[in-house]
């Protein structure tokens, strides 16, 4: 088998990222552009719960607000649940009947610190128990001490294991310090095969920023000129109010275009976020400022 | 002018709106004043800012003070911003208004808040609620004691200010102070104390030790009185907090940077960010947004019209809100009365909780 080779990439210009991407955030979103947006990221959202201490009760309860997050109006559901391997059989006999897809993280989540055996018997497991899309950690260590050729190799042995299920790549972008090599990891995940790429397990303090996934961006579609195929993005971790929701999707129409704009290749990894949105909806629609007193939490 | 260089002016009178209030620099400070004005009223549906505000300002390049002190200094002319959540702030939309002397002349200008500070200030004050609530009585109690001692630490200020900006004598601003300092300490000493006079134990006819007590409701809205700017503000404020909870002020008097005095002192008197926000502006533009609020849990007005008592009751409605309105003294004299201290005005801003309490068994 022949060693992976990272190809040659553009470099990174930090201050033109930087600068690009706060220019999104300047984009005036009213009335009915409002109402479109919040509808779509309510559609492209991973609805998601991370945590020790979940429970079956507690993803059947999310799994309900994900088919229809809210009572009283036509809301449309979101695009996927995200939970831990062991929920996965929860959340699918919940689902039963919905569109709402079951994204499971494996790979010894949130660290990957684990031997690469245990963590592809992981992914298979989960895949049996009946997870449609498999979000993995790269091994940032090894990413880190420059074993690219490593992290291509696991990637693609977790494509494998995955079958029929779709495989995000979660980067872990605040572990990696620097844009060239958040370009260089997503560059690494494409080439071995990654449906989506990932920006953050939502468990390191620096989780998903406009500039990071603007890279990320930018890779994703180098890489579809170079090949024709289209890469999904998904950023997760910090993504808690509306605003910042349409200015990923504003972000997405004027970086990659029409074409991302849908579910099948955007995704807004999060789990306060879709309060917030609901609560601009209903401020839309009635003209109040809402209290999340009178939302639901999980 | 066309659409880009519009905006662009625009623009640079945001940025520098407040500072231009400062500069002594007669074109500057009118060409600000005006653009901001009129880009507010573009802006907004409510009604023109009221006549003391803008129409009745004919002067504004004529800056009360001038440029130098009496000894040859640059004047240092202050900027008066809102406070919300323990920050001084300036309006997200940039908009000021305009204070005025008798002659019309142009005093300084102070911030005009907009729906979106309103929200802002929300929350900031849902947010700082519970942490305040769940502070001890005592230490809430020696919060407002603080505030007290500060007031009457900065009593000479505050006494110019009400002269300069008010228009009150010597006399009335002194009075003012100290009867501001006097009910800042008297509702201090209630913290502790309210839920004790106003607890009941319950006499039930089955076996239970039933008792009621007294709760912060949350987050309130004020609207200031419209007179007494120093010491209506401090007897409508004081016993809203009291009791944990936290609130949004709007003041729209004939001298609001007094209020924002006020915010200074209380933002050196240990208050948390968000217990006190202080907003200046326009009542009949944000009154609506306020009292639709889903956030706020009760409203105190004073001083406000038929029409407005009215648009408060309708809109609060919605989120069955608790409205209080307080009757306004018209006089200074009726402000200083010992009767407009009351444990009854923490009344209005508390929920009550009964609690059965099985006994005997």
């Amino acid at each position: 088998m022949q060693t992976y080779r990272l190809p040659k990439i553009p470099t990174v210009d930090q201050v033109q990222v930087e600068s690009r991407a706060a220019a999104f955030t300047t984009r005036s979103i009213k009335k009915g552009a409002k109402k479109a947006a919040l509808e779509l990221a309510i559609r492209m959202m991973d609805l998601t719960t991370l945590e020790g201490m979940d429970t079956e009760g507690k993803v059947q309860m999310m799994c309900k607000k994900a088919m229809q997050p809210m009572i009283g109006r036509p809301c449309p559901s979101v695009a996927a649940v995200c939970v831990y391997p062991t929920l996965v059989g929860v959340a699918k006999r919940s689902l039963v009947g919905s569109d709402v897809k079951v994204a499971a993280v494996a790979t010894a989540f949130p660290s990957g610190q684990s031997f690469l055996p245990i963590r592809l018997e992981e992914i298979r497991q989960t895949v049996a128990e009946g997870a449609d899309e498999i979000d993995m950690v790269i091994s940032r260590g090894a990413f880190l001490a420059g074993e690219y050729a490593r992290i291509y190799d696991e990637v693609a042995a977790s494509k494998e294991a995955c079958g029929p299920a779709h495989l995000k790549v979660i980067l872990e972008t605040g572990e990696l310090g620097t844009y060239d090599q958040v370009r260089k990891a997503s560059q690494i995940a494409m080439d071995a095969g990654a449906d989506f790429i990932k920006t953050s397990t939502g468990k390191v303090s620096e989780a998903a920023t406009l500039p990071v996934t603007l890279v990320m961006f930018e890779a994703v579609r180098d890489f579809f000129f170079q090949t024709g195929k289209r890469i999904g993005i998904k950023p997760a971790g910090g993504i808690r109010k509306a605003k910042q929701a349409w200015q990923y999707l504003v972000m997405v129409k004027e970086t990659l275009g029409d074409d991302w704009l849908t579910p099948d290749l955007f995704r807004l990894g999060a789990s306060s976020l879709l309060n917030d949105v609901l609560m601009q909806l209903q401020r839309l629609e009635t003209g109040n400022y809402q209290s999340s007193l009178y939302f639901s939490e999980d | 002018m066309t659409q880009t260089q519009k905006k662009k002016s625009t623009d640079t009178t945001q940025k520098k709106s407040p500072e231009a209030a400062t500069i002594p620099n007669a074109e500057q400070t009118n060409g600000s004043e005006g653009s901001a004005a009129s880009k507010a009223q573009a802006k907004s549906a409510s009604p023109p800012p009221t006549a003391r505000s803008t129409a009745s300002a004919p002067n504004d390049h004529r800056l009360v003070g001038g440029g130098r002190t009496d000894n040859g200094r640059l004047m240092v002319h202050k900027t008066y911003k809102m406070w919300v959540g323990g920050k001084f702030i300036r309006s997200e939309q940039g908009r000021v208004l305009g204070l005025h002397n008798a002659e019309g002349d142009l005093v300084t200008h102070y911030v005009r808040a907009s729906r979106k500070d309103l929200r802002d200030a929300v929350s900031a004050a849902r947010s700082a609620q519970t942490p305040w609530a769940t502070r001890s009585a005592f230490n809430r109690g020696q919060i407002l004691f603080r505030a007290a001692e500060m007031i009457d630490a900065r009593r000479e200020s505050l006494i110019a200010r009400l002269q300069e900006h008010a228009h009150l004598s010597a006399s009335e601003a002194t009075q003012e102070v100290d009867a501001a300092a006097d009910r800042m300490f008297w509702y201090a000493g209630w913290t502790d104390k309210y839920v004790q006079v106003l607890s009941s134990v319950n006499p039930v006819a089955s076996s239970f030790f039933n008792f009621t007590l007294p709760e912060p409701t949350g987050v309130v809205a004020i609207f200031a009185p419209t007179n007494a700017p120093l010491l209506g503000l401090v007897s409508l404020i004081a016993p809203v907090i009291l009791s944990g909870n936290t609130c949004v002020v709007l003041v729209e008097n004939n001298a609001p940077t007094v209020a924002i005095e006020l915010s200074e002192i209380l933002a050196t008197s240990d208050f948390p960010g968000g217990v006190v926000n202080i907003l200046t502006g326009l009542r009949d533009e944000l009154l609506p947004h306020a009292a639709g609020h889903m956030d706020i849990n009760a409203i105190a007005s004073c001083g406000g019209n038929e029409a407005q008592d009215r648009a408060i009751q309708l809109a609060a409605c919605e989120s069955v809100k608790r409205v209080h309105f307080f009757e306004q003294p018209q006089t200074l004299d009726a402000w200083c009365s010992e009767r407009q201290q009351s444990l009854y005005s923490i009344l209005p801003f508390v929920e009550w909780k009964t609690a059965w309490h099985p006994i005997g068994v």
